[in-house]
């Protein structure tokens, strides 16, 4: 049975949740992940789906440190007041 | 409204001679910017010292989308509270820069409400680039630019914006549409070009015909560039004028063509297209007596990108031919297979030339599945170790 949007980006939210201040995942990072996890019940266009949800509802954000990432919303290191 | 302008000596210097400066273009900006003034000031600084006093951000950007905002803040920020923050925007550009004086105006109106007021016109990719914004600001510039149907472009390990040339609206060479290329390429990859999922950046840009003028061979990953495959069309009249008012078509045509395949009688021009390089020079030469081809559409080539990582790489030919044609399926479907293979196995910061080099030509193509062609061979029988799969059955068969 076909894994639900919110089912997938909650599994990805837990993935960048672990692995922050550790390293970096990259969007294809955790759709690889979620392919491997689930298998058949998910695709890429879904898990394209679920990163949009978790960008578009501000629990995660697109980082760009020499490549685009994904992360959960910190306060940077370079930002001034 | 900046009180006092920073004493600037030495870009004072810059100032001088017949060319504009941006040094001038700055001052004027600091009458009415405070952020403009403290720049002056910054870099000022950073002339005396040789040091650039910028750090970069990578967090910042509009809710939902992970490009189109470049990250800046000052390593002063004491000394130059106008530049604390000093974002740079990329504005999507229409497809070959046409506007209206009056779009312009809003968007200037726009970054001068909330921005610097400095604008770079245009970037390297093609972005309309607004210099100088703080974080809090951006949200309110995109909104009000998606007011007057402006969007932000590409940044990040997404697709750029895509530009090209002005094509058939300027241009009597141009070999295939460019402009509606651009914008349909454009629409249909929004997901890719505001949502980073690539292992680094992809850039396409259309140039209609060989002269290539948007540099499209050594600036975009994917270069398309429009080109004919029927003969050249000769005016032998036109050619006729030419020599007859003096030019030396043997020694300024003839002998300059790379496939040597034009020979001038000092009647007749006559030109042997199996042999022909479209390079262009001869019709770049001759435009009244000579024209592209009737059978026009664009040739594909790939890998190209600046210095940055691996070094510069020029694009090689991926397709000598395609019809460049609405609705685009044939290009589009390419394009899928190369991001999916790219995306799948590209490095981190890996750029697909520099992918392609690194896997190897026959496993790319193979995998995309384009059959190779002659031009693709940069040196033939380079390496005598290489064998051929249907050289291998042959044998077996032999077998």
């Amino acid at each position: 049975m076909a894994k639900s949007i919110e089912e997938v980006a909650d599994a990805m939210f837990n993935m960048v949740k672990e692995a922050q201040g550790v390293k970096k995942l990259k969007p294809m990072d955790l759709i690889k992940a979620m392919i491997q996890i689930y298998g058949e019940e998910v695709d890429k266009k879904l898990c394209k789906m679920a990163i949009k949800e978790l960008i578009n509802n501000g629990r995660c954000v697109y980082t760009y440190f020499g490549g685009s990432f994904i992360e959960l919303p910190h306060r940077e290191g370079a930002a001034n007041d | 409204m900046a009180d006092q302008l920073p004493s600037t000596p030495k870009l004072d210097e810059l100032e001088k001679g017949k060319w504009p400066s941006f040094v001038t273009e700055i001052k004027m900006a600091a009458k009415r910017s405070p952020m403009a003034a403290d720049l002056l000031g910054q870099l000022e600084q950073s002339y005396r010292e040789k040091i650039g006093y910028w750090k970069h951000g990578g967090i910042v950007g509009v809710m939902g989308y992970g490009g189109g905002v470049i990250g800046r803040y000052s390593a002063l920020p004491k000394e130059y509270p106008g530049i604390s923050h000093f974002h740079t925007m990329r504005i999507n550009q229409p497809a070959g820069w046409f506007y209206t004086s009056d779009s312009l105006r809003k968007i200037c109106d726009i970054w001068e409400k909330h921005g610097s007021g400095l604008t770079n016109m245009h970037g390297s990719t093609g972005d309309i680039i607004l210099l100088g914004c703080r974080t809090e600001e951006l949200e309110p510039v995109f909104d009000e630019l998606q007011k007057i149907d402006f969007d932000i472009g590409g940044s990040g390990s997404d697709l750029r914006t895509p530009s090209c040339c002005c094509g058939m609206a300027r241009c009597e060479w141009a070999c295939y549409d460019t402009m509606a290329l651009t914008h349909d390429l454009t629409m249909h990859y929004q997901d890719e070009l505001h949502r980073p999922a690539f292992p680094y950046k992809f850039k396409f840009k259309m140039s209609g015909c060989p002269n290539d003028c948007v540099a499209s061979i050594a600036r975009s990953d994917l270069s398309i560039i429009g080109i004919w495959r029927d003969e050249i069309q000769i005016d032998k009249a036109a050619v006729t004028e030419y020599a007859e008012k003096g030019m030396d078509i043997q020694s300024d045509v003839v002998n300059n063509c790379p496939g040597k395949c034009i020979n001038w009688d000092g009647k007749e021009i006559t030109i042997d297209d199996s042999f022909c390089r479209h390079c262009m020079h001869c019709i770049n030469v001759m435009p009244k007596a000579l024209r592209p081809g009737k059978d026009r559409g664009a040739m594909l080539l790939i890998g190209s990108k600046a210095p940055i990582i691996e070094g510069a790489f020029l694009s090689s030919i991926l397709v000598p031919f395609i019809k460049i044609e609405p609705p685009y399926t044939e290009l589009k479907d390419l394009v899928d297979k190369i991001w999916d293979l790219w995306c799948e196995e590209g490095k981190n910061r890996e750029r697909v030339g520099e992918f392609i080099q690194r896997v190897g030509l026959s496993a790319f193509l193979d995998e995309i599945e384009v059959e190779p062609i002659p031009e693709m061979v940069a040196h033939p029988r380079e390496n005598p170790y290489v064998f051929y799969e249907d050289y291998e059955d042959d044998d077996e068969d032999d077998k």
